[in-house]
């Protein structure tokens, strides 16, 4: 249990963290330092089970079926590394409380840094190999995060997409890894893969999955080649680069090899691949770790040499060297830790962390000099402080571990050089920065930190010496505890006494120390800054650049290639598809025609169909040149599949098709008039050799499309029907719902909630459509009157619409006064449709839709400023009550216990009238009708109102009430 | 009645798919017309073609499935009509204002070599 509150705890105060207020920093602190401290202490309670040698295990089935549980699993090495991260969680959280400053945005640092530790404590712990993968992606997400946390600096926006690009790079490598790993061994838990070591290694993946898993650690771990993103990363805040980036994420890589250590290692492939990138990146890192001007620098150079010295270690398959790479681990992220700490402390104290200005501050800050020559000492291997200890373990090994007499030689004499390297770079960064003359032109005059700043720093220097002085009593137990968890029963016999007697590592340690010295004295007489000699040149940074900036224009140039902005390729594309698609599907499977008889032709519907056939192929040539004429096809086509729906027993789908038929025609011939001037026929002969081959292209597409759909729809017909929907509907439709029209009663009962979602998608629609014609802004040559409309307007009327008349004047008024009249009469059949919807054709939607065409039809009558200054109608209202009743019909089942848009009934007794059956049916369907007329009167209106933007309407005069509609009127269309 | 049936989709789906490869907005909201017929048509006719059974029952009546057209493919259909209003009024509305701010009539807003 209390392993699933270590991993959890940091990710619930991490989202606590992410709400509190942006100046909370003490709260922030708080939260943060008892999330820490509290997994920290959960963690160490655990020690005893661990240290008898036992397996806690936390197991929740998660897809029980792909052998994935989320499976938490700690023995004596996660333990190790479980301590670290939550122990170092807690004083670094303490560092940053008095780092950050007031101005910083708090919530964003400790939100991420707790999801981080929760993350990290679920990498360590992770007893599932894909689990493992997923925590791991998690830790380069929030170290990206941190690394962009100010965001507002080029460097740090850079440094964070170098790190993310470098590490998810090895990240989904060693996802891959992960995969054959566990696909080899049997399965992804942990246990497991350990336990098949012989089985991997022997198996003839095993070079890829090496490959795959090296490569993920290398990347994490900044080791060479990849080793270039970490000191970008350094424009982090100096407690992100003492946690993320010294003492634990950059570990996660050599942690993982020495987890999955007892199932890969002991062959030539582990030891050459690893041992090299560990050897390289252990001497380039310490050679520029010299050159560096940025305390952070030196310090990420020196975390790449320092990482590489435990890679070697893990690549040189002896189990003293496994033991000596986790130990110089915790060394490493204690001695580390502490000399960011103290760089941050500089830089907080002087204002800059440039190596060049800064000299003398151990007169103004002794205690952070104290502090920080004792880590610096650590990390150069000066006898009694414990980074000698693991350096000396580093030395002895490499002496043992070469072959022949090269690998005697060779060897040991580069683990020497970097040990004179790093006491160069580690004599420099104390000597330069708190020795010598006061520096004097500091941006702020340099003093001492508060001590919150500097005990999680004395802390770390106290382990440095406790674990220097007396080792065995110290961090013995654990390192043994941790050494036993990876290699069983087989532990080697190691000593972690500091003196062995005169050996040879003991004289490379000799060796390394005044070899060093020597080094700095000659480059501190020569002032050698800045630029690293020899390897400036080789530029990880600069390569990865350029080779992003590459990868962006093969993609440009592939993009360009395969796609296209222009719509016409893109629907040749997916049409083509589509046909191939079915195609295939055709061959595939059953082509033959079913086996159902076909019945004989009625000429009538043949003769319909020729017509509806010549009104397709018709609107299809003269859409280019003649629009109203196309549209006028196209209507004919609509109506003769509306007789088609009516003669083959759908009385619903021909009323709704007619009514919609109706409404579109008119809606598109509003449009009409604000596409541009129509193309006269143009001659074929003109046309060129490219136009006549896309014609004949598309032809042919065409035609294959449409033989295949005549096709398809015959094979269809002339199959089985399946029964089984139907009957259901027809069975239930009186008894459940009772209602009589099938159609219906599926529409507002059955799948109601359907239509409540297509209701609500017209009302959207015809929302966008008012939004969009708000601002819209006619072609030029449009904004001038129709011809027809000039030249009538010439010929009778110098002002074009009187709104105060009370009939449109001239051969309009006969045609106002039947629409008028038909008003209520039209207004009643919908209101018929309506009510009788629900046992015979009829609805909602029809109804609706009969009442939105009466509505127009006073428009186009009258004129839209006249019907305006009339209107009574609103369709936003109509929209939104519609839509209410309709919800609230589907939110009363809730009353009598149903759930949504449970239909019910209600038999009421009236006098006079008699028994009245009240349905919630009918209330929602009055809701769909309401919104339909809403809509499609919305959307007509808005269009027809685009008239009025051509030219200025005359004001009416009479009536104020009129005048002020008008008004408003001109306000919307304007 | 059935090969009647199965040519008219042919035709418009035909013809609308011709309309719809062409370059201009008018040309592509005919097509997207008539192939929505035909579509429409099609799953109609997965319900089969059958003449006066239309869905409605009286009460007492036959409640045999055979009796009657089926009422899915109607349901499902008469839906689609109505949306497909509401898409061809947003498409008309969305070439016009794209006339309006690009000066053509075009597809891709700007006159290509078609």
């Amino acid at each position: 249990m209390s392993l699933v509150l270590i991993v959890l705890l940091p990710f619930i105060g991490s989202l606590i963290a992410a709400f509190l207020p942006s100046n909370a920093r003490n709260a922030e602190a708080w939260l943060a330092g008892i999330v820490a401290v509290t997994c920290a202490v959960l963690v160490a309670d655990l020690y005893p089970a661990v240290a008898s040698g036992e397996v806690l295990r936390v197991v929740v089935p998660w897809l029980p079926q792909f052998g994935l549980d989320f499976y938490l699993r700690m023995d004596g090495y996660a333990w190790l590394f479980a301590m670290l991260v939550t122990f170092m969680g807690a004083l670094v959280v303490l560092y940053a409380r008095y780092y950050m400053s007031p101005a910083d945005p708090v919530p964003r640092f400790f939100s991420f840094l707790l999801a981080f530790m929760g993350a990290m404590v679920g990498m360590v712990l992770s007893g599932n190999l894909i689990q493992l993968a997923v925590f791991w992606e998690v830790t380069s997400f929030t170290s990206f995060m941190l690394i962009a946390y100010w965001y507002h600096l080029s460097d740090a926006r850079h440094g964070a997409r170098t790190a993310l690009t470098v590490t998810a790079m090895g990240g989904l490598a060693m996802l891959g890894g992960m995969l054959l790993l566990g696909h080899v061994a049997g399965g992804y838990d942990l246990d497991r893969v350990l336990e098949a070591g012989e089985l991997v290694r022997s198996h003839p993946w095993y070079p890829a999955i090496v490959i795959l898993v090296v490569l993920g650690a290398l990347t994490k771990s900044a080791q060479f080649p990849f080793h270039f993103w970490l000191p970008h990363a350094m424009a982090a805040p100096t407690p992100v680069s003492a946690y993320l980036h010294s003492a634990t994420m950059v570990k996660a890589g050599a942690f993982l090899l020495a987890r999955l250590w007892p199932t890969l290692s002991g062959t030539e492939i582990w030891f050459w691949i690893v041992c090299l990138a560990g050897l390289l990146s252990l001497l380039l890192g310490a050679f520029s770790a010299i050159f560096q001007r940025d305390m952070k620098g030196v310090l990420a150079y020196s975390t790449i040499s320092h990482l590489g010295l435990v890679t070697l270690l893990l690549g040189m398959n002896s189990r003293v060297a496994l033991v000596a790479a986790v130990f110089h681990m915790m060394n490493h992220a204690t001695f580390k830790a502490s000399l960011f700490m103290a760089a941050g402390i500089v830089d907080h104290g002087t204002g800059t962390r440039d190596l060049r200005r800064l000299s003398g501050l151990a007169r103004a800050m002794p205690i952070t000099a104290t502090l920080a020559t004792v880590s610096a000492a650590a990390m150069a291997g000066v006898p009694l402080l414990n980074g000698f200890l693991s350096k000396e373990m580093f030395f002895a090994e490499t002496v043992f571990a070469g072959e022949g007499p090269r690998g005697h030689i060779a060897l040991p004499a580069m683990a020497t050089l970097a040990g004179m390297f790093s006491v160069a770079y580690s004599l420099r960064f104390i000597h330069q920065v708190f020795f010598g003359p006061p520096a004097r032109d500091l941006p702020r005059t340099p003093h001492e930190p508060t001590r919150g700043m500097l005990l999680p720093s004395a802390l770390l220097v106290s382990a440095c010496l406790l674990v220097g002085i007396l080792p065995s009593e110290t961090v013995g137990p654990f390192l043994a505890t941790a050494a036993r968890a990876i290699l069983g029963d087989a532990v080697p016999t190691y000593s972690l006494a500091i003196w062995h007697g005169f050996t040879i590592p003991l004289l490379m340690s000799v060796l390394a120390l005044v070899g060093g010295f020597f080094i700095y004295l000659y480059l501190y007489r020569h002032r050698a800054h800045g630029r690293t000699p020899l390897i400036s040149r080789i530029d990880g940074r600069r390569t990865f650049d350029v080779m992003i900036i590459r990868l962006i224009r093969v993609a440009g140039f592939v993009q360009r290639l395969i796609s296209s902005r222009r719509l016409q390729p893109q629907l040749v594309v997916m049409v083509c598809t589509a046909a191939v698609a079915a195609l295939v599907g055709a061959h595939t499977g059953q082509v033959a025609w079913g086996p159902m008889p076909v019945s004989s032709v009625d000429p009538v519907f043949a003769v319909l169909w020729v017509v509806g056939a010549v009104c397709a192929i018709g609107a299809a040539h003269q859409a280019k040149y003649h629009r109203l004429a196309a549209l006028i096809m196209v209507g004919g086509v609509g109506l003769i599949t509306c007789l088609t729906f009516a003669w083959f027993s759908a009385p619903d789908l021909a009323l709704t098709q007619i009514t919609v038929e109706v409404v579109t025609v008119v809606l598109i011939l509003l449009g009409l008039r604000w596409l541009p001037r129509r193309i006269e026929m143009d001659d074929p002969r003109r046309r060129t050799l490219r136009a006549r081959a896309r014609r004949l292209r598309d032809m042919i597409i065409a035609s294959v499309v449409g033989v295949g759909m005549a096709a398809l729809v015959f094979a269809v017909l002339t199959r089985e029907r399946q029964l089984d929907l139907a009957r259901f509907f027809v069975e239930h439709s009186l008894p459940q719902a009772g209602g009589g029209n099938v159609v219906n009663v599926i529409l507002v009962d059955f799948r109601a909630f359907d239509t409540f979602g297509e209701i609500t998608v017209v009302g959207i629609v015809a929302l966008a459509v008012y939004a969009l014609l708000r601002r819209f802004r006619p072609a030029p040559e449009s904004i001038d009157l129709p011809r027809a409309q000039r030249e009538d307007t010439e010929r009778r009327h110098p002002s074009a619409v009187d709104p105060n008349e009370l009939l449109p004047p001239g051969y309009m008024m006969v045609p106002a006064v039947l629409v008028r009249l038909l008003l209520p009469m039209a207004g009643l059949i919908s209101v018929f449709f309506l009510l009788r919807g629900h046992n015979l054709p009829g609805g909602g939607f029809i109804g609706g839709l009969v009442l939105a065409t009466i509505v127009i039809v006073q428009y186009m009558v009258g004129g839209t400023i006249w019907v305006e200054a009339r209107t009574r109608i609103k369709p936003l209202y109509w929209i939104a009550v519609g839509l209410l009743l309709a919800g609230t019909a589907g939110m009363a089942a809730w009353f009598i216990g149903g759930t949504f848009l449970t239909s019910f009934t209600y038999d009421l007794y009236l006098p006079l009238i008699g028994e009245l059956h009240l349905s919630s049916t009918l209330w929602f369907d009055i809701g769909v009708y309401m919104l339909v007329v809403g809509a499609t009167v919305l959307m007509l209106v808005a269009l027809a109102h685009q008239s009025l933007r051509s030219y200025r309407r005359p004001v009416a005069t009479s009536s104020p009430s009129v005048r002020a509609e008008v008004d408003r009127t001109a306000e919307v269309s304007r | 009645m059935e090969i009647v049936f199965a040519l008219a989709i042919g035709v418009l789906v035909g013809s609308g798919v011709w309309l719809l490869l062409r370059p201009r907005t008018f040309q592509v909201t005919m097509g997207l017309a008539l192939l929505s017929y035909a579509i429409n048509l099609f799953i109609f006719a997965t319900g089969r073609l059958a003449i006066d059974r239309a869905p409605i029952l009286q009460a007492g009546g036959s409640t045999d499935p055979t009796q009657y057209a089926d009422p899915v493919p109607q349901a499902l259909v008469l839906t689609a009509i109505v949306i497909s209003f509401a898409t061809t009024a947003l498409l008309l509305v969305v070439i016009i204002a794209a006339r309006g701010l690009t000066g053509t009539d075009h597809v891709d807003g700007r006159e290509g070599d078609g």
